[in-house]
């Protein structure tokens, strides 16, 4: 047991100031997911006449009902987005944890002059058409897995990391390792990987993320709606929920008997839903895992 | 090439070197084959951005065109405006970015509360977890002008709605506050990983010294970041001409009257590939982006290097 100690007037101070920041910066970024939530669970009316709510009114599950009513699209998406995340995530975290690796290696003669071919790409890149151009024209991504996969595939920023965190390894594991005969793969699959495991948390939380939120590719290689990742969904359901409410609007039409307004706000819910589940479980090793450190060295 | 290797005394012995490493280098293939055909290849194909596309031709077929595709994209005389609009976000994403991200890690770390600490930190990062997409909706709830609670709280005080998608001079303060809503908490967890691996020893001399917990922020917690803000600052200097491209793109739409003041250079040089097809000037405008990024980075990085070399990124 620690012994307790006296706090005094400037921890105090400290600790109020900084207890009112933080909880006021933590309600702002609370209070729009709340806002969304709640908007979901109202009735269409009640939106249409009194507008978003602020505290929950006229509660209804209508909106979920109707989106799952025509399920097919959904879980397609869902089906897509899951996939392209489990495959890719793996993918990613293995790719960018190997390289990291690699670099860490005080050994390697090599370290610095390949850091620097991965990081020049950071500070000079062709732009955005040249690639566009590779991928659709001489690598084929229209309407394929493979083009919602690869773009994402590597991160200089995530081998970075890898490579700051695994430099904290003492070398001898390695070395000795090598000593017993040990090839430098099984090292890196039988010792390194883990003793990594708040690095693999990290990057399979940044990776994860990335997939399950990727709209952009889908919109530059998909034109297929069976392939709609969800985020796309989402936005082509917004787009085109805002398109009808215009249409409705100008052409002084009643509003379809749809739900609209609150069936976006359903949808933004479903879309979002399970990659924010993933946190807790990784949280407790976020801190651990996120060094990051000189491209050199 | 050969008598060059033969005049330097100790020969860089590479294929010996290659032959102890391979399975070094073999580990290290895939990603530096991702590297060449996601990053040099590309590289190569900025020669479009002197060249009339044509299809039949693909990157490297078509004919020449000398500087026309430059002289289209400053006769379409949009380039200083999205130039000056990315510079000016992304001075007051990075400036505004340190004092958030750095302040609130040090705060969170002073606070006794685990608990407390646990929940705002969680809660911080939860829109870190969101695509643009949904924040997109998530502005579209809050700022919709018939129905947004926005107004629904101007309202209940007494004053009149305010339509923000009709107001271009209000969007600079909106995505400057979306871009640190949204990544505040995701930095402040770089800024504490750093603390964390600060000696306590020096915190401890520090209070028995007498130092009060204001005076160790200042003099020990705050220079002891500078390293780890250096990194990230320089990061997102070399990326100074990079607009976030989801961030534009999905909250402010395809409004004409908002784009004075919400179109950066990712966006413009999306419409022009995507929407006008534009290959030769898209790519025009993506060199000049990436030739104005290399330069700057280059420029800050050498004067940094020049006050401590510590701290360059290179």
């Amino acid at each position: 047991m620690p012994v307790k100690r006296k706090i005094g007037k400037d921890v105090l101070s400290v600790n109020i100031v900084g207890g009112i920041l933080i909880g006021l910066f933590a309600l702002v970024c609370l209070m729009p997911f709340y806002l969304i939530i709640i908007a979901s669970f109202t009735e269409e009316t009640s939106l249409i006449r009194n507008g978003y709510p602020l505290i929950p009114t006229d509660f209804s599950i209508q909106s979920y009902l109707l989106c799952l009513k025509n399920p097919i699209a959904i879980v397609r998406a869902y089906g897509t987005t899951i996939s392209v995340t489990l495959i890719g995530t793996s993918l990613s975290v293995f790719l960018a944890t190997m390289t990291g690796y690699v670099l860490s290696r005080k050994d390697f003669p090599w370290r610095n002059q390949f850091s620097f071919f991965f990081f020049f790409t950071t500070l000079f890149s062709g732009g955005l058409v040249p690639w566009y151009m590779l991928c659709v024209r001489y690598l084929h991504f229209k309407n394929s897995y493979i083009g919602l996969i690869l773009p994402l595939m590597f991160s200089v920023w995530n081998m970075i990391i890898a490579k700051s965190f695994m430099a904290g390894i003492p070398a001898e594991i390695s070395e000795s390792a090598k000593i017993d005969g040990a090839n430098d793969i099984t090292i890196f699959i039988k010792l390194i990987l883990p003793l990594s495991k708040p690095l693999l948390a990290t990057l399979g939380l940044f990776a994860a993320l990335a997939y399950w939120n990727d709209w952009y590719n889908c919109m530059l290689y998909v034109t297929d709606e069976n392939m709609f990742t969800l985020q796309y969904y989402l936005q082509r359901v917004l787009g085109s929920a805002e398109a009808m409410r215009i249409v409705a609007e100008k052409s002084g039409m009643a509003l379809p008997s749809v739900p609209l307004e609150s069936m976006k706000m359903a949808m933004t819910v479903i879309a979002t839903g399970p990659i924010v589940l993933l946190y807790p479980f990784v949280q407790r090793y976020f801190v651990k895992g996120l060094t990051i450190g000189a491209v050199k060295g | 090439m050969a008598n060059k290797t033969t005049n330097k005394p100790p020969k860089t012995p590479f294929l010996k070197t290659a032959r102890k490493h391979w399975m070094l280098l073999l580990m290290l293939a895939p990603a530096v084959i991702y590297v060449l055909v996601f990053s040099y290849i590309p590289m190569t194909g900025i020669v479009l951005a002197f060249k009339n596309y044509q299809y039949s031709g693909g990157i490297y077929g078509s004919p020449w065109n000398g500087l026309s595709n430059f002289k289209a994209l400053l006769t379409a005389g949009k380039l200083w405006q999205v130039t000056r609009n990315t510079f000016l976000y992304n001075v007051a994403f990075i400036f505004l970015g340190v004092i958030f991200e750095m302040g609130s890690a040090i705060l969170l770390n002073e606070l006794l509360s685990k608990i407390f600490k646990k929940i705002t930190q969680s809660l911080m990062f939860l829109p870190y977890f969101i695509s643009w997409v949904v924040a997109g909706a998530i502005m579209y709830n809050i700022f919709n002008y018939e129905r947004g609670v926005f107004n629904h709280i101007l309202n209940a005080f007494g004053a009149g709605s305010f339509d923000l998608y009709n107001t271009p001079d209000a969007w600079p303060f909106v995505i400057i506050f979306l871009k640190l809503w949204k990544q505040t908490g995701y930095g402040s967890i770089v800024y504490l990983a750093a603390i964390t691996g600060l000696d306590q020893e020096m915190f401890e001399a520090a209070s028995i010294d007498g130092a009060s917990a204001w005076q160790k922020i200042r003099y020990l917690t705050i220079p002891s970041l500078v390293p780890t803000m250096m990194i990230l600052v320089l990061m997102a200097i070399g990326n100074i001409f990079r607009g976030d491209f989801g961030l534009f793109y999905q909250t402010v739409r395809s409004s004409a009257l908002l784009e004075p003041s919400t179109n950066v250079i990712d966006t413009y040089v999306f419409r022009l590939l995507i929407d006008n097809g534009n290959i030769g000037v898209s790519a025009a405008a993506g060199l000049y982006q990436s030739v104005l990024c290399f330069i700057t980075i280059n420029i800050c990085n050498t004067l940094v290097k020049r006050a401590n070399p510590d701290y360059a990124l290179y």
